[in-house]
């Protein structure tokens, strides 16, 4: 075993990840999926199909509305009975396709065929076909990270196998149960970008998973293990990048510009079924836990399920445990949900039902000029600060202490003693500065 | 079922932006513990200035708290925060810095004030620029200057007495001691604790020399120290390069290693760099700022001990470098990601 790495910055949230030896469950298909066409960073996917056209499990139900985007497929097989607005769990209606299941209808069958002895340019196909996003939380289309002109520079594929996150154990037991297709998706990428070096971050708070890969890697010399130390936010493309490799990469730049390409464990494993057996991504793992529910625990379950629906076929709430906060995500990055009828996207990592003693927060006062926030800072940024000047509106001065940088990670806020809102802080004056930039754009 | 019910269940959910999760390390239990540490300060200083001692306190904290319950009250109309124990801190801490022997009315007008000029003016916690307890300790010595420079022994009878900077600066004044000092082969540090019948020992534990009631002990300062170091509510990068500044520029200036630990014993070098320099919304946030911080204020309080008008020169240097602090911040803002600085 390598010795562990780090970043500078970061703090030591509780891990509480109470559902880590828990195998994943597949769970019974729902009877109704809500597919919305933006589930991934970039341009909505566009819909093909209207309302009572019938579909298989896996058929395209929209096609990628640009290059930065992702199809979307059925997740079940059935009759599509709704199109328009629905609720997005990030709080604002948006395009999507409604599908009623079709009981009788016959399991889609996929077969086999070996990826690696496809061409580069065909397994990239292949990757784009199958709608694989970074399945992290992030979601940015997998095949855009694969696209590059210049591969000279290119060296180094990372699998973020860190899943810093508190709470979620997805990308653990992922690791754990299916530890080939991860290799091998992994190898298919290093086979499209003609890279020779790959790495598999974990951190070592799951060290059965870093010995797994281990043992099943000890005589592969293009592939390492590199443990990291339990820090959060560890899996952070960027934080990752500097842990293993000790290279920044530069503001407003990707991973790509430092010669790296970085991929979530599972997006690996599914990067796996999509080239091997043409199987689109439209299931995905899921930690479900907290105090609420009746049975914590890790599932496979299909895009689109709504959370409610999710819940209940995992064995729903506990009658006497009042459900104060529900988070889809982890608790340092994931939304608090308002309504329970929004559906399962494919960045949802987990479902959190927390009653009222985990949702609890204590009231905010003002700051207290600790520089806790700063010190903890993977970014190197000036929370406190930023504040001042979103509170005031003054986006121009936030833009200037480079508030874009921002990763949402949490950090300040969890270790604020003033406990100020300073992530949502950041989140508008993004927002605001994107906004006035797009309107600039139109002048 | 959720089913049945999640309208319902949605209805009551609490939606916030993330992070859900908080260390629980809040404002209130940073000022408590800091309370906390103070505990052993204020026993030596009960236990050397008795029924003095607790006068000053309680008239301290009394002004202090009906400050900042009347002020947040009457003035800001806001439900008074006396709760989370700053208004308390800054009272105990005031009463630190006061001699055994002031009137109570004194006392608790510093309080006062501490709180009304030195916190609320400026907008209530976290926004003052001067430490508060300076800033009354500072008012006080302005107005009452022969009640804030008379002390006394500890001990029942209270004898009148001078601190030992105060006797050491005297001393130093004195033409005539000095030349028949330097006849006998005494250095004026020597003469200073043989008259006050003081030794190192004395002045580490704040056995029997005269001084505020709260900066004779240093083991008590250094204990309290400690337990906020652990708890991770102090760094060290300020007090530590004050101290430093002050026992370096001392030994130097004075050629003598006794003159420079005499000046890192006497007077309140220990509990300012310890409990004042440290305090979080009038300290830089940075390392280097920190640093930096620390060594103006130990230049200052040399300059002032040595050099200025009063014996003891703690509470303005850090009250002037208090006032440099966001120019502080500015020149050291923490190296951005991705910009080469951040190793």
């Amino acid at each position: 075993m390598l010795a562990p790495k780090t970043f500078s910055g970061g703090l030591h949230p509780p891990t509480i990840k109470t559902t880590a030896d828990k195998p994943i469950i597949a769970l019974p298909m729902p009877d109704r999926v809500i597919l919305h066409v933006s589930q991934h960073k970039g341009a909505p996917a566009k819909t093909i199909l209207k309302i009572t056209d019938k579909v298989a499990c896996g058929d395209k139900i929209a096609v990628a509305g640009g290059f930065v985007s992702a199809p979307v497929h059925a997740s079940i097989a059935g009759t599509i009975i709704g199109a328009g607005n629905f609720m997005h769990p990030m709080g604002v209606p948006s395009q999507a396709v409604v599908i009623e299941r079709d009981k009788e209808a016959h399991m889609t069958e996929y077969n086999y065929e070996d990826g690696l002895a496809l061409s580069p340019e065909e397994i990239k196909q292949r990757i784009q076909e199958s709608g694989v996003v970074g399945l992290g939380g992030a979601t940015f289309p997998t095949h855009v990270k694969l696209t590059t002109n210049d591969t000279s520079k290119l060296d180094t594929v990372i699998l973020n196998g860190a899943e810093c996150e508190p709470a979620l154990t997805t990308d653990h037991r992922m690791m754990l149960e299916h530890p080939d297709e991860i290799i091998n998706g992994l190898r298919l990428v290093m086979k499209v970008l003609n890279v020779k070096k790959g790495i598999i971050a974990i951190e070592n708070n799951k060290m059965n998973a870093i010995e797994l890969f281990d043992k099943k890697l000890a005589q592969d010399k293009e592939i390492v293990v590199q443990p990291l130390i339990t820090k959060y936010p560890q899996g952070g493309e960027k934080q990752l990048v500097a842990a293993c490799l000790k290279r920044e990469i530069p503001s407003g730049k990707l991973p790509l510009d430092v010669g790296v390409v970085v991929l979530n464990v599972t997006s690996a494993a599914y990067i796996s079924y999509g080239v091997n057996y043409k199987m689109p991504l439209i299931e995905r793992t899921v930690t479900l836990s907290g105090n609420c529910v009746k049975n914590p625990g890790n599932y496979l379950i299909r895009l689109g399920t709504t959370v409610a629906n999710f819940i209940e076929l995992a064995g729903g709430l506990k009658d006497d445990v009042p459900v104060k906060k529900i988070i889809m995500g982890g608790p340092m990055m994931g939304f608090g949900l308002f309504d329970l009828n929004v559906p399962i996207i494919k960045g949802t990592g987990g479902i959190l039902c927390w009653d009222e003693n985990e949702a609890a927060m204590p009231g905010s006062t003002n700051c207290l000029r600790c520089g806790n926030c700063e010190s903890v800072c993977p970014m190197g940024l000036q929370p406190q600060l930023i504040k001042k000047h979103t509170d005031h509106r003054n986006w121009e001065d936030a833009f200037r202490l480079s508030v874009m940088d921002c990763i949402e990670c949490g950090c300040c806020a969890y270790t604020c003693p003033a406990v100020l809102p300073l992530v949502q802080n950041m989140k508008l004056a993004k927002h605001m500065i994107h906004q006035q930039s797009i309107k600039d754009r139109k002048k | 079922m959720i089913t049945d019910n999640h309208a319902a269940v949605a209805k009551r959910l609490m939606v916030t932006s993330s992070p859900h999760i908080h260390s629980g390390l809040t404002t209130a239990r940073v000022m408590w513990e800091v309370n906390i540490a103070l505990i052993p300060l204020l026993a030596m200083a009960i236990y050397n200035f008795r029924f003095y001692a607790l006068t000053v306190i309680f008239a301290s904290i009394a002004g202090a708290c009906i400050a900042e319950f009347a002020i947040q009250k009457f003035f800001f109309k806001i439900k008074p925060a006396l709760a989370d124990g700053s208004a308390l801190l800054t009272g105990i801490l005031l009463a630190l810095c006061l001699p055994p022997t002031i009137p109570a009315w004194i006392a608790f007008t510093g309080g006062f004030v501490a709180i009304a000029f030195g916190k609320q003016a400026y907008g209530g916690l976290g926004q003052n620029i001067f430490n508060p307890a300076h800033i009354g300790r500072a008012i006080l010595l302005a107005s009452w200057p022969v009640y804030m420079t008379s002390w006394i022994k500890p001990g029942i009878d209270a004898v009148s007495t001078a601190t030992p900077l105060a006797f050491l600066k005297d001393s130093l004044k004195d033409a005539g001691l000095l030349a028949s000092l330097s006849e006998s082969g005494k250095t004026a540090v020597e003469h200073t604790m043989l008259t006050l019948n003081i030794s190192f020992s004395d002045m580490f534990l704040g056995m029997g020399l005269a001084g505020s009631i709260g900066e004779t002990s240093k083991i008590a300062v250094l204990i309290g120290a400690l337990f906020l170091f652990i708890r991770g509510h102090i760094r060290l990068y300020a007090p530590i390069s004050m101290i430093l500044t002050v026992f370096l520029g001392a030994y130097f200036i004075g050629n003598d290693l006794n003159f420079a630990i005499f000046h890192l014993l006497a007077g309140g070098l220990m509990i300012g760099a310890f409990f004042m320099v440290t305090d979080m919304v009038t300290s830089p946030m940075s390392r280097r700022g920190n640093v930096l911080f620390g060594i103006g204020c130990g230049i200052i309080t040399l300059l002032i001990r040595l050099k200025g008008g009063y014996p003891e020169g703690v509470c303005y240097s850090i009250l002037i470098m208090n006032a440099f602090v966001p120019l502080i911040d500015k020149m050291f803002a923490p190296p951005k990601f991705g910009t080469g600085g951040n190793k």
